[in-house]
């Protein structure tokens, strides 16, 4: 076993809405260790949109606790937990969440100019290199809108990767995307965690969750599955192929 | 986040939506260019006043026949012709706080002269005048006190009179005809521009004292007489000592009321001064209605861009940003929006003083410290009615506002 990145004990979330008590998580034990490609499944209602949440630091747990990356996280207040996103997280969503007429640039800029340690820095230097990782080195000056959606997820992925975090959260990552720019993505994702990433990717999709090295099934607040892929895909090579089958 | 980045952002955010920017920070324009230009023209009015009090004379002190109450009956002043030559020259022999001393004998008569004839007012007065008026002549000189001693028939003329009635030729040496009486023309007075109250000061013909109480008139009782101290601090020491004297010299027992005013030009000045004070905040208070309206115009669309950019406020909630620079980021936007209407209004009011003044001939002032305190007030109200739009902004949560459609 490696590092330990992300370690929950009995974390639980319960919404009062009036009268009606919600557990939206119920006393969920998660351990996810450095270099593991985690997928975390379940439909809508099952609470793996809170538990991302969650491990995000967006939010935090009514009880249990929550380490990340050897910081406890929860009890933190606001301004500690803003500062726990933009050193040791990197989010990737749905939506892309890219800021509109901005150069891809600058959006990869953005988490560096919001870190208060005052370390000596080239951000731009930074910025265009974490680009050129996700291959996007020729689109850097280019707004949001101008980009494909796989080339707008691939600046999110910059975005996430330029401060070095612990760990990266995609949060349904392909579902703005269609089946092929959706390989794509979950290649570079593979590619990164060979690279030796924490990666948590949070999906419906069992075509998406078979690239992961782990899958972890939520039903009802609850962890109703928790193991490794035994027949896991690699993207890349699932590129070729539907190249090859196009041409 | 430094504020160069805050500023270019604020900017950015501003070029985006250039129609909805330019109409919100009209009503700071408005506002400011509304204020600037009310003070430059009350301050205008105000320096006019000062500058025409000034013109009167150099610490001089006035005084007048007449009591203002005669055994509880409020009398005008100069209801009664209380001041004789005795008075100015007792002021002059005892008075130890005065430098200078002049009775003014005024009447009005027509002036002949070679080349045309003219109605004026004729002020007989004492060599001491010019130094109370500070009043210089052009060409030639002031009579001298033998001429007073003498009453001689000499003058010296305003400058109005000097062109109406010797147009284009020098005066000096010539002579003119007062009621009948030939006097020399010694010399031309420089001009002294309008009074405060608005007649010609350069309308006037100064003879001496003697010569106009003997010989024009004959009336041995002065309408007005002038002193002058040495300094400012002075006059009010001067004021008392005038009518201590005065009062011995008429035979006023203690309970006697004055039968004289004694006044200085800061009496005139203020009373003078406090009308435009008082409409010049006047409207100053109007115009920053506007502004107050230009700053709720200001957090209308702050609001609405709060709301529009809820999702990007997310997206930096979420890589890390506090809620203080999500704060001070739209903070910033405020101010720099109020700031650039406060620069144009400034522009605009300094612009508009200007036209304005040409047009109406009014005098304008426009102060640094104004145009200074227009700008800085405007960002102010960006920072006033900004701040609620901006607080908002920051309290957002981050996952909700991620989730905003």
């Amino acid at each position: 076993m490696g590092e330990v990145v992300i370690q929950t004990d009995k974390i639980t979330k319960t919404y009062v809405t009036g009268t009606n008590e919600v557990h939206a998580l119920r006393e969920v034990d998660l351990t996810v260790t450095k270099g593991e490609l985690v997928a975390i499944m379940g439909t809508s209602g099952s609470g793996k949109s809170t538990l991302m949440n969650m491990l995000g630091c967006l939010d935090t747990p009514t009880s249990g606790s929550y380490t990340l990356d050897g910081v406890r996280v929860d009890g933190l207040g606001k301004n500690e937990l803003a500062a726990i996103r933009n050193q040791k997280l990197g989010f990737v969503f749905q939506g892309f969440n890219l800021l509109a007429r901005t150069s891809a640039l600058e959006n990869v800029e953005l988490p560096m100019l919001y870190d208060r340690r005052g370390l000596k820095r080239d951000i731009r230097a930074l910025a265009v290199a974490a680009l050129e990782r996700v291959g996007l080195g020729d689109r850097m000056e280019h707004p949001p809108n101008e980009l494909s959606g796989g080339q707008q997820q691939r600046v999110a992925i910059a975005r996430a990767l330029v401060t070095e975090p612990a760990l990266v959260l995609a949060d349904e990552p392909t579902g703005n995307l269609d089946s092929r720019t959706s390989v794509e993505v979950m290649a570079l994702f593979q590619e990164l965690n060979a690279g030796g990433k924490t990666i948590v990717v949070v999906t419906h999709e069992p075509d998406i969750a078979v690239y992961a090295t782990r899958v972890v099934r939520m039903k009802d607040g609850r962890i109703f599955s928790d193991e490794p892929v035994a027949s896991r895909r690699d993207a890349a090579r699932d590129l070729e192929e539907l190249d090859r089958n196009a041409a | 986040m430094n504020l160069l980045i805050l500023f270019r952002l604020a900017m950015q955010s501003i070029l985006r939506n250039r129609t909805r920017a330019a109409l919100t920070m009209l009503g700071i324009v408005i506002g400011v260019a509304a204020v600037i230009v009310m003070v430059a023209v009350g301050y205008g009015a105000r320096s006019r006043i000062r500058e025409q009090i000034g013109n009167l004379g150099t610490n001089m002190i006035v005084i007048t026949p007449g009591a203002s109450t005669t055994g509880g009956v409020s009398q005008g002043a100069q209801a009664f012709a209380t001041l004789t030559v005795a008075d100015a020259e007792k002021i002059r022999s005892q008075s130890q706080t005065v430098v200078a001393v002049s009775p003014v004998l005024a009447l009005r008569s027509q002036v002949l002269a070679p080349g045309g004839n003219w109605r004026t007012s004729i002020n007989g007065v004492d060599t001491d005048y010019q130094t109370i008026r500070d009043w210089q002549t052009d060409s030639g000189s002031f009579f001298g006190p033998e001429d007073v001693r003498a009453a001689r028939s000499v003058a010296v003329l305003g400058r109005t009179v000097a062109q109406r009635i010797f147009a284009g030729s020098d005066p000096v040496g010539q002579e003119i005809q007062i009621a009948a009486l030939r006097f020399l023309v010694m010399g031309v007075l420089a001009p002294k521009g309008q009074t405060a109250s608005g007649s010609d000061s350069d309308d006037v013909i100064l003879v001496p004292y003697t010569t106009a109480a003997t010989r024009l008139t004959g009336r041995p009782r002065i309408p007005q007489i002038l002193v002058s101290t040495a300094s400012q601090g002075e006059i009010p020491a001067a004021q008392e000592e005038m009518r201590v004297l005065l009062r011995e010299s008429h035979r006023l027992s203690g309970d006697d009321d004055d039968d004289f005013t004694v006044r200085n030009q800061t009496d005139l000045a203020t009373a003078a001064e406090s009308s435009t004070r008082v409409m010049t905040l006047l409207m100053a208070a109007i115009a920053s209605i506007s502004l107050l309206v230009g700053g709720i115009g200001i957090m209308n669309i702050m609001l609405v861009s709060v709301t529009e950019r809820t999702r990007e406020i997310g997206i930096r909630l979420a890589i890390g940003a506090r809620g203080a620079d999500v704060l001070i980021q739209f903070l910033v936007e405020s101010i720099v929006m109020g700031a650039l209407g406060g620069v144009v209004g400034l522009v605009l009011g300094f612009t508009g003083a200007k036209v304005l003044a040409y047009f109406t001939g009014w005098e304008t002032v426009i102060s640094p410290l104004v145009m200074v305190g227009a700008v800085g007030f405007s960002g102010a109200v960006g920072v006033f009615f900004g701040f609620y739009p901006a607080r908002k902004a920051a309290a957002l949560n981050p996952i909700e506002a991620l989730r905003y459609e």
